[in-house]
């Protein structure tokens, strides 16, 4: 079997010790993020991109990888602890989990968290190991007009799975593939949209836009109402789940792995939508359906074996088709351009050790979270009680340095304050930025992919659906427009997404 | 009924606006044939659908509820806005320690929370680790000091 060989070169690579050492501080800094308030992995990523630029790109991407899932752990670790989820996948296990906790049992709640997260990673490493080769296989047979249609579903699934108004999410994902066509044309090299400033021709800065849209625009919003926060006193409990609570925990982890890796590789919030899928999933199976929103292990562990798996899986589109299926893996196209990778099929069977090191160091991360994790518990605790008034001088700080060091162009921190005002306005108008940045991602790509389909099918706009597999893809693009734009589906939408907010 | 959602109506105005701006600027770029598009076809095919997106969300608020709109973080966007751009006219002139320290200085006062000595403290702070970590340790080319302090003989 190939997949032996091909893991065992990833393990190799991910063992190195410096790749091991970025993996660790990988983990550390998402654990750490993911447990302070008001900071995102999307925008502790975007933040550390330009610093990740002198490192090698395996080492690179390695790191970037552990900041996104220990961000999930450690969202965790605030859900259960203060009811407050440090990353909106979270949010579900806040409900069972901080329950849990006020009874005293906050230290079963989060190994059972714990533990359910890292048999959810493991299964779907395996899975992305498994799915991604066959999958480049079938991706290199793409031409433009495939990709084309394949991005247009991509933008289109992750409308449907963000929060809010459809139409809204629409006009951003289109307000973003402007923003990205800003820039020099690579085909005849006529600057467009640029209004005169030269710095503005390489198109806009990608850092910047991120780090704008979901690093300042969100201090913005958490300074309209400057709150503290309760930490719960009580004692963390043990933290060996009891066999009752082992068992009670089986069969949701299962449960909530499966279903988090079907709903990582659809693009949006793969792994937000899966663990409230999961959550509701539990509470109609079991047996004692009251005790869910009370203390329930089953609501702890479905949906945090949930949100694992769909972060883990998320990486099957990227790795495959170099198509990002949520914001941070729209980071993660960023971080390899930059690097000189190309994102797409090619990854896999040009550069197997990158590929096969970033599955690799899937697991060693997962390991390392939650051998760092539980012992360390009382250390992040401690962290909880860092004030957000302390907190974003430096976040401010970091983002001015960060943006500058990738080129330094100050243009690019004026685009900063520039896309920070324009996300915070957007933010009030109740706009998700999400959708913006794959469109900007993609913006560059769709139009490249749309000329060129058009110059091979000779101007003749039917060559979409002359071609077997655009066509599917194209019709897939149409049916889940019409269904989520059908008002049932609305209503039933809004209901979700009301419970988590 | 007959209730208008504000906050609707200013994005759907918002992406009508941008949509012109971009598609009036479009007008000036090559269009184009179908089969081999200018650089201007696809701005424009985006900007003629975000107008109408703008539009349709524009159309849309006059038949929901009035959703109030949170006050806005005037202050906080005077102060944290304005920390990248000072960092970005003051870094070259300056030199990176100075400029690290006052923008860590402008973030700070963003919040009413902390006293000016503690932000003070805390602009010491972050001045001292970022140059540890950025300028020493990572090797950034940035210039510590820089011109302007040496005219005043600093």
């Amino acid at each position: 079997m190939d997949l032996f060989s091909n893991l065992s070169l990833g393990f190799a690579t991910a063992a190195s010790p410096e790749n091991l050492l970025f993996c660790l501080i990988g983990v550390i800094l998402g654990t750490l993020i993911g447990v302070l308030p008001g900071i995102g992995a999307t925008a502790t990523i975007a933040m550390l991109l330009p610093i990740t630029f002198q490192l090698e790109p395996v080492s690179s991407l390695i790191m970037l990888a552990g900041i996104y899932y220990g961000a999930q752990y450690g969202g965790s670790t605030t859900a259960i602890l203060i009811n407050m989820p440090g990353e909106s996948s979270s949010a579900v296990t806040a409900i069972d989990g901080y329950q849990l906790a006020r009874q005293g049992k906050a230290g079963t709640a989060l190994a059972v968290a714990a533990l359910g997260s890292f048999f959810a990673g493991t299964v779907a490493t395996v899975l992305v190991a498994v799915f991604a080769p066959p999958l480049t296989v079938i991706a290199l047979k793409f031409g433009a007009a495939e990709y084309f249609a394949l991005m247009l579903l991509g933008l289109v699934s992750a409308i449907a799975l963000a929060h809010g108004s459809i139409l809204k999410a629409l006009a951003m994902v289109v307000l973003g593939l402007l923003l990205g066509v800003v820039g020099t044309d690579i085909y005849t090299g006529t600057p467009r949209f640029t209004f005169g400033i030269t710095a503005f021709a390489d198109g806009l800065s990608f850092v910047a836009l991120a780090v704008g849209l979901f690093g300042v625009a969100e201090i913005l919003r958490n300074l309209e109402g400057e709150q503290d926060r309760t930490i719960l006193g009580a004692k963390l409990g043990s933290l060996f789940p009891s066999k009752a609570d082992l068992k009670a925990m089986v069969a949701p982890m299962l449960r909530g792995t499966a279903l988090g890796s079907a709903f990582g590789i659809l693009p949006g919030g793969g792994a937000v939508l899966a663990s409230f899928a999961s959550y509701t999933m539990e509470k109609r199976l079991s047996a004692h359906p009251e005790e869910f929103g009370k203390g329930a292990i089953a609501g702890v562990a479905g949906p945090e074996s949930a949100n694992n798996a769909g972060a883990q899986t998320s990486f099957i589109p990227l790795l495959t088709l170099g198509i990002p299926a949520n914001p941070v893996m729209a980071l993660m196209v960023g971080a390899m351009i930059i690097q000189g990778i190309v994102p797409g099929p090619n990854v896999a069977t040009d550069q197997p050790a990158l590929f096969w090191g970033i599955i690799a160091s899937m697991w060693i991360g997962n390991l390392m979270l939650i051998v760092l994790n539980l012992p360390l518990i009382g250390v992040w605790v401690k962290l909880l009680k860092v004030p957000y008034h302390v907190l974003f001088p430096i976040i401010m700080a970091f983002c001015s340095i960060g943006v500058y060091s990738v080129n330094s162009n100050v243009y690019d921190l004026y685009a900063v304050a520039g896309f920070g005002l324009l996300g915070y306005i957007l933010l009030k108008l109740r706009c998700e930025p999400a959708p913006l940045l794959l469109g900007f991602v993609l913006g560059p790509l769709l139009e490249e992919n749309l000329r060129r389909a058009m110059i091979l099918g000779r101007g003749d706009p039917t060559v979409f659906l002359t071609r077997p597999i655009s066509a599917t893809l194209l019709a897939l693009t149409v049916i889940v427009l019409v269904v989520v734009l059908m008002p049932s589906v609305g209503k039933k939408r809004a209901e979700v997404f009301t419970e988590s907010d | 009924m007959g209730s208008i959602n504000r906050a609707d109506l200013a994005a759907g105005l918002v992406f009508v606006i941008i949509g012109a701006v971009f598609g009036l600027t479009s007008l000036g770029l090559d269009m184009g044939s179908t089969l081999r598009m200018g650089p201007g076809y696809f701005p424009m095919l985006l900007s003629v659908l975000l107008v109408l997106l703008g539009g349709a969300i524009c159309f849309n608020s006059f038949r929901q509820m009035h959703i109030a709109v949170e006050p806005y973080a005037w202050r906080g966007m005077v102060f944290i806005l304005g920390a990248p751009v000072f960092f970005g006219l003051t870094v070259r002139g300056l030199g990176f320690v100075p400029s690290i320290f006052l923008t860590t200085l402008l973030a700070a006062f963003a919040g009413l929370k902390l006293r000016p000595l503690q932000a003070a403290l805390l602009a010491v702070a972050v001045t001292l680790f970022c140059t540890l970590v950025f300028s020493i340790a990572l090797g950034l080319p940035f210039r510590r000091f820089g011109p302007w302090l040496s005219v005043v003989g600093v």
